[in-house]
């Protein structure tokens, strides 16, 4: 009941306890957490997930692309992107594949998209399309990318057309590829700091 | 707001807005502004041969050699949200196997800041000008057209098509002996 003076004896009362004086006080807020609150930072933090979540399968069914946001990883389309920049992709059925349009595509057997620009196409009545692509900043074209044997790619190999662009912000992503502790500790201080900070 | 940490937490936070704020400015005052600029487009020479494609497929193919000019005035479409146009020149053709053929024979990146008026005159292709199959012989109507992909500083990336185009019949018969 009320402030005791330091040193004497303090008689704890039911739900009073003493003061920590140091300054980080981060397991005395835990501490002093019950159940119900500690479940709402749970819910809050698994909120904040699902959020993320929901908008980025809400891109994906909005462009029809599997990746509708990608990170540049090569300086093959130079001087137009750079490692690091950002594309945002779609890739509607209706749209035919042209030339001059900046594909990103994934050759079979392969994980990593390769983002070029489209120099051959060549489509018949049925609507059956085989193409041709090449780096901006590459010599040759891409036949030496490609399966042993192919020739052109399908729409099947398609993930998506760059339809717009955002210089510089992709290379977090590339950091955190690079250097994977990086990235373990940025989740783990971001996990800790939703789950333990109190809304006051 | 008294500690350094504070103060450089709100200085990241407010510059990194400003930053989003003026992007999405730059984005949204050029996003929608017509691009497309009149093109001349002359042929000046045209010969067919029917030789293997090299370049790929190993199959008996025509191919095509054009000698072209183009003029073209690009002012107009740089602004301050242009990072750089990449200019190509596409030959747009239909044969019997395929409906719809496009291939890009000549390409070039015109950078901000690089002279806009464009003048090329007895131009080459740059790439080789192989028909899926032998349909460029005796085919009518090629046309040639300059189209040009406008990459921003940060936004959409638009494909014109400059108004101004050629189409130009290409002859009946292989040329065996000359070389171009």
């Amino acid at each position: 009941m009320g402030r005791q003076a330091q040193g004497q004896v303090v008689r704890l009362h039911e739900g009073i306890q003493p003061r920590n004086r140091s300054g980080l006080d981060i397991f005395g807020d835990l501490r002093k957490m019950n159940k119900r609150q500690l479940y709402y930072q749970v819910l809050n933090f698994a909120m904040i997930v699902s959020s993320a979540l929901m908008i980025w399968k809400g891109l994906i069914v909005l462009t029809g692309s599997e990746s509708p946001i990608v990170v540049v990883l090569s300086g093959s389309m130079e001087p137009a992107f750079h490692r690091g920049d950002l594309l945002f992709l779609t890739n509607f059925r209706e749209d035919p594949i042209r030339a001059g349009e900046i594909v990103v595509f994934k050759v079979e057997g392969r994980d990593i998209p390769i983002v070029h620009r489209v120099i051959k196409v060549h489509e018949k009545d049925n609507g059956d399309i085989k193409f041709l692509t090449k780096g901006d900043n590459n010599e040759v074209d891409d036949r030496g990318l490609y399966k042993e044997g192919q020739n052109w790619l399908e729409k099947k190999d398609v993930v998506g057309r760059a339809r717009g662009f955002l210089p510089y912000v992709g290379m977090v992503t590339i950091i955190m590829n690079d250097y994977p502790k990086f990235k373990y500790a940025l989740l783990a201080v971001m996990g800790a700091y939703v789950l333990l900070k109190r809304e006051s | 707001m008294n500690t350094l940490l504070s103060r450089a937490n709100s200085l990241f936070a407010f510059s990194l807005s400003v930053m989003a704020a003026v992007t999405l400015g730059c984005f949204v005052t050029t996003a929608f502004k017509d691009r497309c600029v009149p093109v001349q487009l002359q042929v000046s020479r045209i010969m067919l041969k029917n030789v293997e494609d090299f370049t790929g497929p190993r199959q008996r193919s025509d191919l095509g050699f054009i000698t072209f000019h183009i003029t073209a005035d690009l002012e107009k479409t740089f602004d301050w949200n242009v990072k750089q146009l990449f200019l190509y020149l596409s030959a747009e053709y239909s044969t019997k196997n395929n409906a719809v053929n496009q291939v890009v024979l000549w390409d070039k990146i015109v950078l901000r800041g690089d002279n806009p008026k464009l003048r090329v005159k007895d131009v080459k292709a740059k790439y080789f000008f192989f028909d899926d199959g032998n349909g460029l012989k005796g085919n009518r109507n090629v046309t040639l057209t300059l189209s040009w992909n406008v990459v921003p500083i940060a936004g959409i990336l638009p494909l014109v098509t400059g108004s101004g185009h050629v189409s130009v019949p290409f002859p009946d018969a292989y040329e065996i002996m000359k070389s171009y």
